[in-house]
């Protein structure tokens, strides 16, 4: 049961890449030329509604579906890993005009080029695994 | 149902994308999407290589099926629920990729220059998608997160750490476009 709830998060996740543009390179490209509000408009109504809902969970504690308490886990302090972590993802990011979530879509969509950005980034994954230690962090 | 075959706008997009956050966080989840690309890593035997790798991947295997219904989505959007997967960016931004060699820009959903099966025998195709690839993967493992655990779940928590990774992600995607896109097209 708790396996299909997810399976139906995932798809209802899925078709909203797709049918929002947001799994577009174009989209991703057009938006870094700052030449469109829509990809500024997607993630800025999630987020504005993200506060809500996260804030709303804590004030009120809310429990989840089950009655478990809800838990955030606190991201650990650093400038140096977020802001070159980050400055290399929006490199890939921008060249591939995809991020993990739409990945998964396009693959679903059928356009098979994307396996080879989706095995690329599960190499990437492994080689900071095997890096790591001698990174700034 | 037009509304329903055309693309869909920003402001019901954002919504809903926001309603897989809530219905994660209320089964007792956070929404996060590369953390399944270091799942797929240990169930690959990445282990023996670094510890990192080292933990059990079952307690994942929810995320793992949230992909799963992700790729689902990607099928029942594109085939069932679009009339055209045209995606009408802005004339300006057409016109600057067809300078730069995109003919298919404002014609398709993906360019046809590195999205259409004949990139398999295309060399730079090929490594334009890898290198982006690795790149995502390294940067977003590097950073602890993707668009989704640090711009969506580490911002709607109002997390400092997720701004800085966030000011990261368009650092890089600017860097890319605007500096080394006129030097690779």
């Amino acid at each position: 049961m708790r396996t299909l709830i997810y399976l139906l998060i995932g798809i209802l996740f899925g078709i909203t890449l797709i049918k929002s543009e947001a799994a577009s390179w174009f989209r991703v490209y057009e938006m870094l030329r700052f030449e469109s509000f829509h990809m500024f408009g997607i993630i800025g109504s999630t987020v504005v509604l993200g506060i809500f809902i996260v804030q709303s969970i804590k004030r009120f504690n809310i429990t989840s579906f089950y009655g478990s308490p809800i838990v955030f886990a606190p991201k650990a302090k650093s400038v140096s890993r977020y802001l070159f972590g980050g400055f290399i993802f929006g490199l890939g990011w921008a060249l591939a005009g995809a991020c993990p979530g739409p990945m998964f879509a396009l693959l679903g969509a059928g356009f098979t080029p994307i396996l080879v950005v989706l095995i690329s980034a599960v190499f990437g994954t492994f080689l900071y695994g095997i890096i790591k230690d001698k990174l700034p962090h | 149902m037009t509304l329903i075959f055309d693309p869909w706008p920003w402001y019901i997009s954002g919504p809903l994308i926001a309603l897989v956050l809530f219905l994660l966080l209320m089964v007792g989840k956070n929404f996060g999407m590369s953390s399944n690309l270091r799942t797929l890593c240990t169930i690959c035997g990445a282990g023996n290589s670094s510890d990192f790798f080292k933990f059990d991947w079952k307690s994942q295997r929810w995320n793992l099926v949230v992909v799963l219904g992700a790729i689902i989505g990607g099928f029942i959007g594109s085939q069932f629920l679009s009339n055209d997967l045209t995606v009408a960016i802005h004339p300006e931004t057409i016109e600057n990729l067809n300078t730069l060699g995109f003919k298919s820009a404002g014609d398709s959903y993906l360019p046809t220059e590195l999205f259409d099966s004949s990139v398999f025998t295309d060399i730079k195709g090929l490594l334009i998608l890898a290198i982006g690839g690795l790149f995502i993967g390294f940067g977003a493992r590097y950073a602890g997160g993707c668009t989704s655990g640090h711009a969506i779940s580490g911002l709607s928590n109002l997390q400092w750490p997720s701004l800085i990774a966030v000011i990261g992600f368009f650092a890089g995607g600017l860097t890319m476009v605007h500096f080394i896109f006129p030097l690779i097209f």
